[in-house]
């Protein structure tokens, strides 16, 4: 019991240290995705989304807000980890976790927990941000919306920290981020609705992750959705399960942080 | 009897293949002061990287007061503080941060730990510069600040990895003083140096490990005691051209006012002032050379590598 309490405690101390971090840089952190959503809302929102026309039956504007919402806690989940956990093996600060009495599995869910602070926050930022320019907006299934928040964030958190287990310079944090998670997002269905494109396409589409995850949030949003939610849900449910299990492992065995 | 630190054919082979352990044990007994001396790329480093599980071993049992670091870390870990050779904490933090999230890592409430790290940073004179970022400190008092953070959840044993490394005299001294009053007060210590003069001013027991071997284990007195020659200083009144042939005391000019003797453990020193004296030789001073230990561990690496 006395045991569980100083867990407890040594978890709300690094859980607190990761929000910290995040904020303290939070010219780097919070404002950016800001300034890039209301760039977009700007341009393809209200410039070139009354071209477009409508989207599944909505206006183009209210069908790419999901969807950005989703690339912006994505991109945010990972990069906070992926930075985090790499900065403390860099600065060799890693040390005081491991020779602290810390389990493994606390280590994890701190910085988890880290991410996913970050993601919902810059998650509720660019809805604030979209509002501005679609005020009437009105979310459908408050539930659904918030299990996938928190569920996105969790899932691209665990992400990020097996990036940072297995990167050994600042070039190996940007690799993945860059050259295959932002693709991803946005051939996953950020701007348009997978019924649009030609029957390949659509099938190609139907293997990108990111679809599941960017439709199953707007299901929450617009109640529109091109895949399975129950499908989608259990798959995420399912990667969380096997990527909590990989970073367990890999802390145990020590990869990438003990000799 | 539980020994502070107990460790068992320790093993540990790198996955490029280099050998770093051969299968160490020693024992350290609660209270004490140990010093674990060796060579560059003796195995030292690995040995405190194993005990800290910052390394992981191939193989063997490490004990702390009784506990196994594999199958107790949690209560192992508790008693256990360690200051690496290398800087290891956030350079963008502040000192009072850096320290209290760490007393927060072993379980200590932030309302329990602030008086504590208070404690420590004014024992360690670190407190006026508190917030600080950490970046900004000097050397000295950057490894003093590895010192605090070590100490703020209070282990029972503390391992120092060359605490005092690249430190000037005056704060080795005062890490020394910092040093002998916390064991004093009970904490067992075990330090690595390259300062043998440090190893023989603070330490009671000694091992000296070469190329993944324990080669001595000891007491220090005990081993200082098998030293056959003894080497005394004497600054001299008037300068000399050259060292004096005096039989069987070997001597040398270090420079014209002083003068270096080697004195065999069965000769008296009498007989040394006496033949001095003769040769109207006045001395000024005499201190004894404090290299004592140093040919000793030199002694004892060059025979383990015949």
């Amino acid at each position: 019991m006395k045991n569980n309490y100083k867990v407890s405690i040594s978890l709300w101390t690094l859980t607190v240290k990761e929000i910290r971090r995040f904020l303290r840089i939070w010219v780097q952190t919070l404002v950016p995705p800001a300034v890039t959503m209301s760039l977009y809302f700007v341009i393809f929102g209200s410039l070139i989304g009354p071209r477009i026309g409508s989207m599944d039956g909505f206006d183009y504007i209210q069908y790419m807000i999901p969807g950005l919402i989703m690339l912006s806690v994505i991109t945010n989940s990972y990069n906070n980890v992926v930075s985090s956990f790499y900065g403390v093996k860099f600065q060799k600060s890693i040390e005081e976790l491991l020779i602290s009495p810390m389990p493994n599995w606390s280590i994890l869910l701190g910085f988890v927990l880290g991410g996913v602070c970050r993601g919902v926050l810059i998650g509720c930022i660019v809805f604030g941000v979209s509002l501005i320019f679609y005020p009437d907006f009105t979310v459908v299934n408050p539930f659904l919306t918030i299990i996938v928040l928190f569920l996105t964030s969790i899932l691209f958190s665990l992400m990020g920290f097996i990036n940072a287990v297995y990167a050994d310079s600042f070039d190996d944090i940007s690799i993945i981020p860059t050259f295959v998670l932002t693709p991803l997002i946005y051939l996953g269905g950020v701007f348009y609705s997978i019924n649009i494109l030609p029957d390949i396409w659509r099938s190609i589409s139907m293997f990108n992750p990111m679809l599941y995850v960017v439709n199953t949030f707007r299901e929450g949003m617009l109640g529109v959705s091109d895949v399975s939610i129950l499908f989608s849900l259990g798959m995420i449910c399912a990667f969380i399960v096997i990527l909590t299990g990989a970073c367990l492992y890999f802390l145990r065995k020590g990869t990438g942080i003990r000799q | 009897m539980t020994y502070a630190l107990e460790i068992l054919d320790l093993k540990k082979t790198y996955s490029g293949g280099t050998v770093a352990l051969k299968g160490i044990s020693l024992s350290v007994q609660e209270g004490d002061f140990y010093a674990l001396l060796g060579p560059n790329g003796a195995g030292k480093s690995s040995t405190i990287g194993i005990i800290g599980s910052l390394v992981t071993k191939s193989s063997g049992q490490v004990k702390i007061f009784g506990e196994d670091i594999d199958l107790n870390a949690a209560e192992a870990k508790s008693m256990l503080g360690v200051v690496s050779q290398e800087i290891n904490f956030s350079q963008f933090e502040k000192v009072i941060d850096i320290v209290t999230t760490q007393a927060g890592f072993y379980g200590i409430r932030k309302s329990d730990a602030v008086p504590k790290v208070e404690d420590i940073l004014k024992k360690l004179s670190l407190w006026d510069k508190r917030n600080d970022q950490a970046r900004t400190l000097s050397g000295g008092y950057k490894r003093r600040l590895m010192i605090a953070k070590a100490l703020v959840h209070d282990p029972k044993l503390l391992i120092l990895d060359e605490p005092t490394a690249g430190v000037d005299i005056e704060l080795r001294r005062d890490m020394w003083t910092f040093l002998k009053e916390i064991n004093k007060n009970g904490t067992t210590i075990i330090l690595t140096t390259h300062y043998l003069e440090e190893a023989e001013q603070l330490c009671r027991n000694i091992g000296i490990i070469d190329k993944g071997v324990i080669v001595a284990n000891t007491n220090m007195k005990d081993l200082l005691g098998t030293l056959n020659v003894q080497g005394f200083i004497f600054d001299l009144h008037k300068p000399l051209d050259a060292a004096p042939n005096i039989d069987g005391f070997p001597l040398r000019l270090e420079d014209p006012l002083t003068l270096v003797a080697a004195v065999n453990k069965d000769r008296s020193i009498n007989s040394l002032f006496e033949e001095l004296s003769k040769l109207d030789i006045k001395i000024k001073s005499m201190r004894n050379e404090s290299n004592r230990l140093e040919e000793l561990f030199i002694e004892m690496v060059n025979s383990n590598e015949k």
